[in-house]
């Protein structure tokens, strides 16, 4: 069974968020890296720019598979993980810590309540991720 | 890898419990459910190149001729020489329509002088049985042995220590592209010097219903040399880094040898075969395209159907691409345009509607070590 971090929000798509303030940390869940396979590439909006809740921020690729990254959360980009074009595979290694994406500053932190909890995600995951 | 629709269930290979059993992920590949990858392609792919692997790729088809017509008739439908080709002699060789397209690749054993075996795609079985037979009759008689037919590919640098160990026969004299009969731990095979890798190895074909107990056997006796077993994610890297066709990629009915760079077992001095005309009068002509290898500039996915361009004109396709996890870069295969194919010419690849650049490459990407002499 995967990891699912108890203080972390999800989406149906396998990103997590962990909200801190008016900010939330963004990645893609344990699960989703596990059903990727290798991660070599990684393509992130730069800091400035505005992501939208449900719609792509990014582009993740393994040896076999292009995925969209689709956006948590509404706002702009105040940090991305540049590290991550170097070393992709940092997102299998360490899919909630040095794998992260973007830090988002929220538009509208109302937003959050329509996140998966990590019981609901957790559910989504043992029903085969769809 | 392209996975042809299939209309009917998968079907499953002799070792289909084993995989699932060793954690693989099984997805379907040409109408068979099979294993892309167990640990991961990239750790897959590089315990190849630095060990041994153990692939399951019964999922092949065979099919044998024999008969006092089997070389007259292997010679009518296959491009390559089959005359040459002494008992004991394996060939890479080619079945082509009338208009030049390619049925399939393949590879061809001489078992006898009147008995010839034909290892084929797994998805083509159906299409390429019905080819042969149709196209292929008078004065022998075809067996489809696919289905009673396990096949295990051992590839790596340590494959021949560890199957001569456990065969009963000396594997050593082998070289590439010559097969022996034998038993390998008590399994009669097919001893056979081939695969898909590059790397030195042996493709072994067994009874299907002794095909566990051979896999077992290899997985035991190979644990010392760091054997792994290893799905089709890392045999596609791993062909990919050596300029491999793959069937329903680089190569299909729409596309002929001569573009796809395979006009070396092509051999219209041996008298007519199945699209010889056509392709002599493109070799007459000259060929508009052709299949080239490159390698991206910047870390960029090239993936098989995206558009090649040049200053900004679309004039090509990826066939095939990946992350090359010993080449440790992004490389491809694509035609192009017969102008743009010299090593170091330039292009790009227009990748989610960027346009990324690329570098025509010197082949195979990966020094082959395969057992030449």
């Amino acid at each position: 069974m995967s990891n699912v971090p108890a203080e972390l929000r999800y989406t149906r798509e396998h990103e997590w968020a962990k909200v801190e303030g008016d900010r939330a940390r963004i990645g893609i869940t344990a699960f989703a890296q596990e059903q990727l396979g290798d991660v070599v590439f990684v393509e992130l909006p730069k800091v400035g720019a505005r992501v939208t809740a449900t719609k792509t921020f990014g582009v993740v690729e393994s040896v076999k598979a292009v995925s969209d990254l689709f956006a948590p959360l509404s706002g702009e980009v105040v940090e991305a993980n540049t590290e991550l074009v170097k070393k992709p595979e940092t997102v299998n290694a360490d899919p909630y810590g040095q794998g992260w994406m973007i830090v988002v500053k929220l538009a509208d932190p109302k937003q959050v309540d329509a996140l998966l909890s990590a019981a609901d995600y957790e559910q989504l995951v043992a029903g085969g991720g769809h | 890898m392209t996975q042809t629709p299939s209309t009917g269930p998968l079907k499953r290979t002799p070792l289909y419990d084993v995989h699932v059993k060793a954690g693989a992920k099984m997805v379907p590949f040409g109408g068979w459910e099979m294993p892309v990858q167990y640990t991961g392609i990239i750790d897959e792919h590089r315990a190849v190149r630095r060990a041994v692997g153990l692939f399951d790729i019964s999922h092949m088809g065979e099919f044998e001729i024999a008969g006092p017509e089997a070389l007259a008739i292997v010679q009518r439908l296959c491009t390559n020489d089959a005359s040459s080709l002494a008992v004991g002699q394996v060939q890479y060789s080619l079945l082509c329509y009338p208009e030049g397209g390619i049925v399939d690749d393949l590879t061809l054993y001489r078992l006898a002088d009147d008995r010839f075996m034909l290892t084929v795609n797994a998805a083509n079985i159906d299409k390429d049985w019905e080819w042969v037979t149709r196209h292929g009759q008078g004065g022998a008689r075809w067996t489809n042995a696919s289905a009673e037919t396990g096949l295990l590919a051992v590839q790596g640098p340590r494959a021949e220590a560890l199957v001569q160990r456990l065969a009963d026969t000396d594997v050593t004299r082998l070289v590439y592209y010559h097969f022996a009969r034998g038993a390998v731990a008590g399994v009669p095979a097919l001893i056979s010097r081939t695969g898909y890798t590059g790397e030195d190895g042996f493709e072994l074909y067994v009874p299907a219903g002794r095909a566990e107990h051979l896999w077992h056997a290899l997985m035991e006796g190979g644990r010392d040399g760091g054997i792994q077993p290893i799905g089709l994610g890392a045999r596609d890297t791993l062909r990919l880094e050596m300029k491999f066709a793959l069937y329903g990629n680089d190569i299909d009915a729409t596309t002929n040898p001569l573009e796809a760079g395979l006009g070396w077992v092509v051999k219209p001095a041996k008298g007519d075969f199945a699209g010889r005309a056509a392709i002599e009068e493109l070799r007459a002509r000259g060929v508009a395209r052709k299949l080239v290898g490159f390698e991206m500039i910047e870390r960029a996915v090239a993936r098989h159907g995206y558009p090649i361009l040049d200053g900004g004109e679309r004039v090509g396709v990826v066939t095939s691409g990946s992350f090359a996890p010993s080449v440790e870069r992004c490389i491809g295969m694509g035609y192009v345009p017969a102008r743009l194919a010299a090593v170091g010419a330039e292009l790009d690849v227009e990748i989610r509607g960027q346009a990324q650049r690329a570098r025509v490459a010197r082949t195979p990407f990966y020094p082959s070590k395969v057992k030449k002499a």
